[in-house]
């Protein structure tokens, strides 16, 4: 049996439409993901990928269908999953260490005050920041905001953690290191974690399984591809690795073409058995533009 | 260059006062003796008539007399003649009061308009008729329900500072970012808890800011509702100085209404600067 972790099965999203029927934003979507995994939803604006995120974390109810985490079918928020929001939401009240220690606290409400601080100096050091501690959000910048975000969604020790496009907002250079951060917390913790992005070399560099979502309304999941790269991948060398160029047309070809025509071109699409596609070694010649996969395998699940 | 700016602009104020001063004092100043009487007859006209002094009170005058009221600001020698200190202290406990009920009643009512957009919908009616009443067009049914003066004027207070506060309190508690709630319920957070350690933080400096409009229009109001009520407080006195022609006392009392006004302004200015944060 394949281990489904986090099992989305069948959700729906509509909004009632402006002639009084129903807009879908994505109808009848499966999806799964194994223990310890970092999955990556990526696909344009509009395709619905927030709205996963935001129905897995439950800070909304999917109009059709389940999501089960560990088993059990979700409902409502919980502190078994932390969200690291897009735009950081640190409380800008509160220090640091008050936005950490906010988290804490929630987490274990008997625990007396020194034990909460010693529990979030933990993950406010994990993430960098030892020594900013008593700085207030208005005093940092984007990324180390966003390194706070990261240490107060792990401080509750989550079983999965939610990326809503965490590093969209930060410039190229932040955003790699916090990448790197991310990447070496993951693999030390094992953390389960399911992102959204529209960054191609995030989602190539981070994740372990990527997830292809057509354009909405009405979007589907087209295709989960495995990450061919190795594990201990190192972001300066990973594109010389030889099946690097594979995994990027790959995605890029389905983002600027296939993720349009997805629909009329595969009308026999099974959402509940989405092709899993793992890109492989491709010629050294020209890459077709038309969007077909090359040497791709496809096997379905 | 701000200090030199802060020093140049406490200069000009400075000359613009004494401007003032040195004006107020020449047009009222005596033009020395335009007639000659005798001395019993004089002393019967006054200085208006012997020496060409204006009927308005000059600053000298006005400052003689504040030294006075300084120098026994609680004396109580019946009902019509007691210390400026004491008539000070009765408005600011009938606007104390009043304002204190008015934030136990806004602020917690606030918070359930702001929440509810049920509510909201609902009690919007009601607050937008009963806003605009002039506080104290209030006071004859305050009377007579009420059937005490004192109370009355508390309830005029209450009245008038409670919808500036429960508007802001309504405003801010609904527009607390999505996303900090949205911290909140991921943490497994309580309604109770949220309230306390999310929506009030996030909404105090909107809170005090209303806060703050209300104690300006309570100071404003004091002075009209005590000059209806009679009996205590700086708007009485006023009143009462005006019956005795003292404008020199008047004019003491409108000075001590604005110290005693922008004071209570910069107290709530600095509460609201406690509460805000830097985003």
């Amino acid at each position: 049996m394949i281990d489904k972790f986090i099992s989305i099965e069948g959700i729906a999203k509509r909004y009632p439409g402006a002639d009084g029927g129903a807009i879908a934003v994505f109808e009848n979507l499966w999806l799964s993901l194994p223990r310890g995994e970092f999955g990556c939803v990526i696909g344009h604006s509009g395709c619905g990928k927030t709205t996963v995120l935001n129905i897995l974390a439950g800070l909304d109810q999917p109009s059709d269908g389940v999501v089960i985490v560990d088993g059990q079918a979700i409902e409502g928020t919980s502190l078994d999953r932390a969200v690291i929001f897009q735009s950081h939401a640190l409380l800008p009240w509160r220090t640091v260490m008050g936005n950490v220690a906010y988290a804490v606290s929630s987490k274990w409400r008997g625990w007396d005050k020194a034990k909460v601080r010693a529990h979030a100096q933990t993950f406010i050091d994990l993430v960098g920041l030892t020594g900013a501690e008593h700085k207030h959000p208005s005093e940092l910048s984007g990324g180390m905001k966003q390194r706070v975000g990261i240490a107060r969604a792990l401080s509750i020790t989550p079983k999965i953690m939610l990326m809503d496009e965490p590093f969209s907002a930060l410039d190229a250079l932040t955003r790699g290191s916090l990448q790197d951060e991310v990447r070496r917390i993951c693999l030390e913790t094992g953390q389960t974690t399911f992102m959204i992005t529209h960054d191609v070399d995030e989602a190539m560099y981070l994740a372990d399984k990527i997830y292809l979502m057509t354009n909405g309304p009405g979007a589907v999941l087209a295709e989960v591809v495995e990450n061919p790269l190795p594990k201990d991948r190192v972001r300066i060398d990973l594109h010389r690795h030889p099946y690097y160029y594979a995994l990027r047309n790959h995605i890029v070809d389905f983002l600027v073409t296939r993720s349009k025509t997805f629909a009329s071109m595969t009308p026999d699409h099974d959402p509940r058995r989405v092709p899993v596609v793992r890109p492989q070694l491709s010629e050294p010649a020209l890459v077709p533009a038309s969007g077909s996969h090359g040497p791709a395998q496809a096997s379905a699940r | 260059m701000t200090r030199s700016l802060r020093l140049r602009a406490a200069l000009i104020s400075v000359l613009i006062f004494a401007a003032f001063i040195g004006s107020w004092h020449l047009a009222t100043r005596g033009t020395g003796a335009v007639a000659t009487m005798t001395p019993e007859y004089a002393k019967l006209m006054g200085l208006t008539a012997t020496q060409g002094k204006s009927a308005m009170p000059g600053p000298l005058d006005v400052g003689a007399k504040l030294w006075e009221h300084m120098r026994r600001p609680f004396y109580d020698n019946g009902p019509n003649d007691k210390g400026l200190g004491i008539q000070l202290g009765y408005s600011i406990a009938r606007v104390g009061l009043g304002y204190l009920l008015a934030v136990v009643v806004a602020i917690p009512l606030g918070f359930l308009i702001g929440m509810s957009p049920l509510l909201n919908k609902a009690l919007d009616p009601f607050i937008q008729i009963l806003k605009p009443i002039s506080p104290l067009a209030w006071m004859p049914l305050a009377l007579y329900t009420i059937k005490d003066s004192g109370l009355s004027a508390i309830f005029v207070i209450f009245i008038c500072s409670v919808w500036p506060m429960l508007l802001n309190t309504a405003f801010g508690v609904a527009s607390v970012r999505k996303e900090w709630i949205n911290v909140a319920r991921t943490l497994e957070v309580g309604t109770v808890r949220r309230a306390f350690t999310v929506i009030l933080p996030a909404a105090a400096p909107t809170i005090l800011t209303g806060m703050r409009i209300s104690i300006g229009i309570a100071w404003l109001v004091i002075v009209a509702a005590e000059m209806l009520v009679g009996g205590t407080g700086l708007g009485y006195w006023i009143w009462n100085e005006w019956n005795n022609l003292s404008i020199t006392n008047i004019m003491i009392g409108i000075l001590l209404i604005g110290l005693v006004g922008m004071l209570l302004d910069q107290i709530l200015a600095r509460a609201t600067r406690l509460v805000t944060f830097p985003e």
